[in-house]
Order: C-alpha cells, then sequence, then structure tokens
C-alpha cells in the first residue's frame, strides 16, 4: 500500500492525566506506535519511607484524587495484612460498600460521558444532553449515589477520612442506610435504562488474545480480599503480586509498565468479567446475555460493557450487603489497634481500573522502611499499546487518518486510564444553562 | 460587563480538587452566573488564547514546566493557587525532606534519572507570582466559590483567619487530644467546617498555617497530653513541608488580598 501516516495526539482529551498517542508509519510499514505518559513523577513510595502507618493511607490517598478510595482500601489492607489484623464481617462489608461508591462514582462517569459520546459520534457528552438528557440525568444521579455512599462510611469520597488501619472511626446510622438503600433500589430502573442504550451502540469489532489479570475469591465477585488471578496461569496468592506484576520502565512513559505471562496483560472490568463471570449476580448476567457477551472476551472496546454489567451486579451487591447490615444491626467496632513489629504486608483490592497493590515494611516501632504501589493503568499500559500495534496494520488502506486516530483514542478511553470525572460533570452546568 | 474568563490548568498533582469543584453542581451553577470557564483540559477540548482568572492546581516539580506556567501568568491578570499542592506544595513536598538523588533511586532504581524532575516540589509561588490560593486537600467547594466571587467583585478572598479548633468547637466534638490523638487544629487555618475531626480523624495540615501560628505554644500543649512528639512533627510536615521551612512571615500562610502576591 506503502502509506504514510504520522498520528501524533497531544494531551488525549477526556482521561484522566496526561497522555499522548504516536503512530509513525512510513510506506506502508509501521515504524512508531506508542502510548505516551507525560505525567510529572511523584515519588510516593520515597515520600513513604520514615512515615507512621497510620499516614500511609493519607499519603497515599493523594495519589489521585479519582481513585482516592481505592489507594486508601489497598493502603489499609496492607497495614492490617502486615499486623496480622483480620476483617470482622461487619468492618469488611463497610470496606466493600465503601469500594462500590467509588464504582458508581467512576464508572458511570466513564460509561456515560466518556465512552458513550464517541460512540455515537459526539465530541463530547453535551450534545446528548438533548439527545439523550433523562440518560445524562439519571447518570449524574447515579453518580451522586456513589459520593453519598462515600460519605456516609467515611466523611467524603474524594480522599476519605473515615477509613484507617482495623477499622473506621465513624459508623453509618441507620437512618441513613435505610434512605440509601432506598435510593439504590430506585437506581436499578435507572440503570437498565442505561443498558438499553449501551445495547443500541455499534461497537468496534476487533478482538487480541490477551492475558486477564483481577483478583479471585472463590464464590464471590471479589472486592476487596483474595488471590490473584490470571486467565493464562491461575490462582496466584496475593502475597506473590511481584511475580505477577514485574514491573519495568520504559523511557516514553513516566509509569511503570507490567507484564506476566505474556508480553503485556489486561485489568479491569473487563479481566473481572473474564476471571469472575460465574459470581456475577443474577441481575448483571442476564444483563449481560441480553447484551450479548461472554466470557472470555477479547474485545477490549467491549470494557466499556462490562462496567455497565458490573454495576448491576454492585445495586444487587450493595443491596444485599445493607440489608443484612440492617437486619443484623449494627456493631459499634473500635478499630483494632496494630500490635507494632518489624513486618511487610501486601494490600490487594479490586478498584474500578483494575487490580491494585498496595506495599509496606514497617519497622519495630510502626514506620514504614519500604513502600510499593502497582497502580492499574500502570498495568495495562503495554495491553493498550500491543493493541494498538495490532489495530494500525490492519487499518492501513482501510481506514482514514481522522478514523484511524479515533480508533485510537476510543481504544485508551476504552480502558478508563484513570480517568477524570471532572470533565463531564461541567455537563451539569449545561444542562442547566439550556433551560435558561 | 461581560464576564470574567476562567481557565483552570494542573500540574504535579492528583487532580482531585478540579474533581471536586466539578462535583459541586449548584453552586457552579451559581458561579457560572458571573464566570465564563473557557479552558478547562480534563472537561472540554476548546482551548482559549485569553482569560483573566487562572485556576491551578497542582506543585511546580518539573523546569520544564516553567515556560508554560510563565505564559499562564503573562495571560492571566490573576492567579489562584487551587488546593495544598499549589498553595503551600502539599503532599508533594513530603519528598523535599529527602534528596532528589535519593527519591529517584527509591521509585527507579533502574533508571534513576530517566525522568526530569526539580530537587523540589515546590508551591506554584515557587514559579510565579500568585495572587490569591484556596486551600485544602481536597478543596472545600464553596470556599473555591466564596474565592471567585470575591476576586471578580474586586474584594480580598476572605479567608478565615482563625483556626480549625472554632469550627470543631461549633461542631461540638469533643477534643481528639482527650483521646490521645495528634490533631494540628490549634495552628491551621480554618474553612473546611473541620471536615476531619467531625468524622472521627484528625487535622492533618492541609489548609496550611494561620497567619501568626504559635507554633511553640501549639507543642507545649500536645507535649501536656502526653502525644508523641515525632508524630507531632512528622504531622507537620505532611502538607506543611515548605511552608514549615519557609518561617511564619512569609507570603504564602498569610492571608493574601489578590494585589500582595506570593512569591517564592
Amino acid at each position: 500500500m506503502g502509506e504514510t501516516i504520522k498520528i501524533d495526539v497531544n494531551h488525549i482529551t477526556r482521561v484522566e492525566g496526561h497522555g499522548d498517542i504516536k503512530i509513525d508509519v512510513e510506506n506502508g510499514v509501521v515504524k512508531e506506535c506508542k502510548l505516551e505518559i507525560v505525567e510529572a513523577p511523584r515519588f510516593f513510595e520515597a515520600m513513604l519511607k520514615g512515615r507512621h502507618y497510620s499516614e500511609a493511607a493519607i499519603i497515599t490517598s493523594r495519589i489521585c484524587g479519582i481513585c482516592s478510595v481505592g489507594h486508601q482500601l489497598a493502603s489499609v489492607r496492607a497495614t492490617e495484612d502486615a499486623f496480622g489484623i483480620e476483617l470482622t464481617k461487619q468492618n469488611r462489608q463497610l470496606k466493600t460498600l465503601l469500594d462500590m461508591g467509588q464504582y458508581f462514582e467512576s464508572h458511570v462517569l466513564h460509561v456515560y460521558f466518556l465512552a458513550v459520546p464517541d460512540f455515537v459520534g459526539a465530541q463530547s457528552v453535551f450534545p446528548l444532553i438533548s439527545t439523550h438528557k433523562d440518560v445524562v440525568l439519571s447518570a449524574l444521579k447515579l453518580k451522586k449515589l456513589g459520593h453519598d455512599i462515600g460519605d456516609m462510611i467515611a466523611g467524603r469520597l474524594v480522599h476519605p477520612i473515615g477509613i484507617i488501619p482495623g477499622g473506621f472511626t465513624k459508623m453509618p446510622t441507620v437512618e441513613k442506610l435505610e434512605e440509601i438503600l432506598q435510593r439504590i433500589k430506585d437506581a436499578r430502573g435507572e440503570l437498565l435504562n442505561g443498558v438499553a442504550l449501551i445495547k443500541t451502540l455499534t461497537l468496534p469489532d476487533f478482538t487480541r488474545e490477551t492475558e486477564y489479570i483481577s483478583m479471585y475469591r472463590k464464590g464471590e465477585y471479589a472486592f476487596i480480599d483474595g488471590n490473584i488471578f490470571s486467565s493464562d496461569k491461575g490462582e496466584v496468592s496475593y502475597k506473590d503480586y511481584r511475580k505477577v506484576t514485574n514491573e519495568y520502565l520504559v523511557p516514553h512513559s513516566t509509569a511503570k509498565r507490567a507484564k506476566f505471562s505474556r508480553n503485556s496483560y489486561m485489568v479491569g472490568a473487563l479481566a473481572r468479567f473474564n476471571n469472575n463471570y460465574e459470581w456475577l449476580s443474577d441481575t448483571a448476567k442476564t444483563v449481560a446475555e441480553d447484551i450479548g457477551i461472554k466470557p472470555i472476551c477479547y474485545n477490549p472496546y467491549l470494557n466499556t460493557v462490562a462496567q455497565m454489567i458490573e454495576l448491576v451486579h454492585i445495586i444487587d451487591e450493595c443491596e444485599s450487603i445493607i440489608k443484612d447490615m440492617l437486619s443484623s444491626g449494627l456493631k459499634v467496632e473500635a478499630p483494632v489497634k496494630p500490635v507494632l513489629k518489624k513486618c511487610t504486608g501486601v494490600g490487594a483490592v479490586e478498584v474500578p481500573r483494575g487490580i491494585l497493590f498496595h506495599e509496606y515494611t514497617f519497622d519495630e516501632k510502626g514506620y514504614i522502611t519500604e513502600a510499593n504501589c502497582v497502580i492499574p493503568t500502570g498495568q495495562n499500559l503495554q495491553n493498550i499499546e500491543d493493541d494498538m500495534k495490532a489495530i494500525v496494520p490492519a487499518a492501513l488502506g482501510n481506514r482514514t487518518r481522522e478514523e484511524l486516530t479515533l480508533d485510537m483514542e476510543m481504544l485508551v478511553r476504552a480502558y478508563d486510564p484513570c480517568i477524570s470525572c471532572s470533565c463531564h460533570l461541567l455537563d451539569v452546568e449545561f444542562i442547566n444553562d439550556n433551560k435558561k | 460587563m461581560s464576564k470574567p474568563k476562567v481557565a483552570f490548568f494542573d500540574f504535579t498533582s492528583c487532580e482531585g480538587c478540579q474533581l471536586a469543584i466539578l462535583n459541586l453542581e449548584t453552586e457552579l451553577l451559581e458561579l457560572l452566573d458571573i464566570i465564563d470557564i473557557v479552558e478547562f483540559r480534563e472537561a472540554m477540548s476548546e482551548k482559549s488564547d485569553t482569560y483573566d482568572i487562572a485556576v491551578i492546581e497542582g506543585s511546580f516539580s518539573r523546569d520544564k514546566d516553567l515556560k508554560r506556567l510563565t505564559k499562564i501568568r503573562e495571560t492571566a491578570g490573576v492567579v489562584i493557587a487551587l488546593g495544598a499542592c499549589a498553595h503551600i506544595g502539599g503532599i508533594n513536598s513530603l519528598r523535599n525532606n529527602q534528596t532528589r538523588e535519593d527519591v529517584q533511586r527509591i521509585v527507579y532504581p533502574d533508571n534513576p534519572t530517566l525522568y526530569e524532575t526539580n530537587k523540589k516540589a515546590l508551591p506554584i509561588s515557587g514559579a510565579i507570582k500568585v495572587d490569591a490560593f484556596v486551600p485544602g486537600c481536597p478543596v472545600d467547594v464553596k470556599e473555591f466559590v466564596k474565592v471567585v466571587k470575591n476576586l471578580v467583585l474586586g474584594k480580598a478572598p476572605g479567608l478565615p483567619t482563625y483556626p480549625v479548633c472554632v469550627e470543631c468547637k461549633m461542631n461540638e466534638n469533643v477534643c481528639v487530644y482527650e483521646y490521645g490523638k495528634t490533631c494540628l487544629g490549634p495552628i491551621v487555618r480554618a474553612g473546611c467546617n473541620a471536615v476531619c475531626t467531625s468524622n472521627g480523624g484528625v487535622c492533618i495540615g492541609c489548609r496550611g498555617l494561620i497567619p501568626n501560628p504559635n507554633i511553640n505554644s501549639q507543642k507545649d500543649i500536645m507535649e501536656k497530653y502526653g502525644l508523641n512528639m515525632d508524630l507531632i512533627l512528622d504531622s507537620m510536615n505532611l502538607f506543611m513541608t515548605e511552608e514549615n521551612k519557609a518561617g511564619q512571615e512569609q507570603a504564602p500562610c498569610s492571608p493574601m488580598p489578590p494585589k500582595e502576591a506570593a512569591n517564592g
């Protein structure tokens, strides 16, 4: 074909953080195909060194405003693991609910406001306000529900306050739990309207076999504790996460990359869906069947659909947890105080963008001597690039430069690389502006 | 009179403050009656070459960001530092307690100098003149709206100059010192409605010092309660490493009417 294409997307929009796409095709030969991460390095693992165990979650929360709940959960789990603190049933329920609050916020914004515009040929969610107004409004309502769950359990969803190693500093009230329960029930209908919309979208037909990594705990769609599961290699102890992540550096990305059995692997909603399908709620499975997606699904663009199915599952899960808490009765549980000793612990948690690991080593006074955090987006980067390398040669001669650019942007967005909810909340303002 | 144009920018940060702002919904709507948002990378594709107010989140930690910051300063009439990272260096400045070589070696052991970074992560005032700030990690969105409104009206930002303790008492919390916990409430600027202590936490100093804080007296009180002195000193470094080093007289921690800028 002898095509020559240069694509250089600086600061991809509608993603959290700064990333560039670079594609260079000369005379039909793909010379370069890169996803560059140009974010400033932050040095969190160094900052943690010498800090007291009680500060670890406060510090690591600040890795990301959008994923702060996830970092706090992984941090607290790592500390609890180190000091041998077991989760009580109630503690486990509260942590799971908090995680789910974050899923509401994060998945809803990604699915509705970030990804959907691409699929309906819009530049942003703004045009959807006139064409799909009900959907936009119900998305805002669902997102608010996520925030209110976070507020109820930990004071706020951005950099939560109430979660500490060994427990929580506050308790939800029965009244609040009842209110949230009612809103969760109401949310189910709204979510199913969203599913109906998703069904109408035409997703790019692209598949590439890869490895899927997620958390695994027999009998449940694991969120806050369990082992690691690889679609290639099966179960691996969470303690051995380094054997799975094998982090390495490339010059064009300030984020570390990861690989296990192959050149790259994928984490996130699609990985969880593929690995843990059997533990999804019945409604979520019905929705999946209805949409026509089943494991193992090798199309990364369907990550967005998997997120939608997870939201349906989470609604069911939240409802059952809150009902159980209300019928079992809330107990006052003072946070367990760690007995200090030299120790190391790993926290593995499924956060919206995939499996997240924190590991800390403490000295005998409870100060951190070594810390390691492995971020979901970093684990996905090489997999995204490998997808790009598969898509570009096949597209030569079939897709225009503009079409290919959009394909690439859609691909990156489908992975939900630490997306900022922000973009889309500007939409609130437009909805109302338009009304005036 | 046309509405002032406001542009948002982010540097070394978690972008949580912009997120917090974009979650505020009704208050944001009120704000949009008096301003136009013309640039917000996370939020919209549009960019603008002109704006009256620049709102900057994040710390200054790479020389290569200086050019962009200078351009923002030249373009904007008013520069607002948004959140702890931009205001006082925040959590990023925690690494300033170690050398650059150490932090690079710890995080990127295989190739420590692969990525550019300055010796220190500084507040935005370490790079350009800053006219006002909205403190906190994350910012309190109502306070953000208040500061912007005041600046648009040509008034001082109107931040409280009293400590978090005042708001904590108004919320009828039992003082956490009684529980033997370390708290920076007596020396840290109020305006957050004591959100941390009111949710079972302690004040960790994200909003920076009040003007003329009596730090020695604070240490005395904490010692009187038999609190771990190391933890106290540690917590004062959590968000305020640069502020502590700068001392009390420097601009970043004094109340700043728009024209009395902080400089770095």
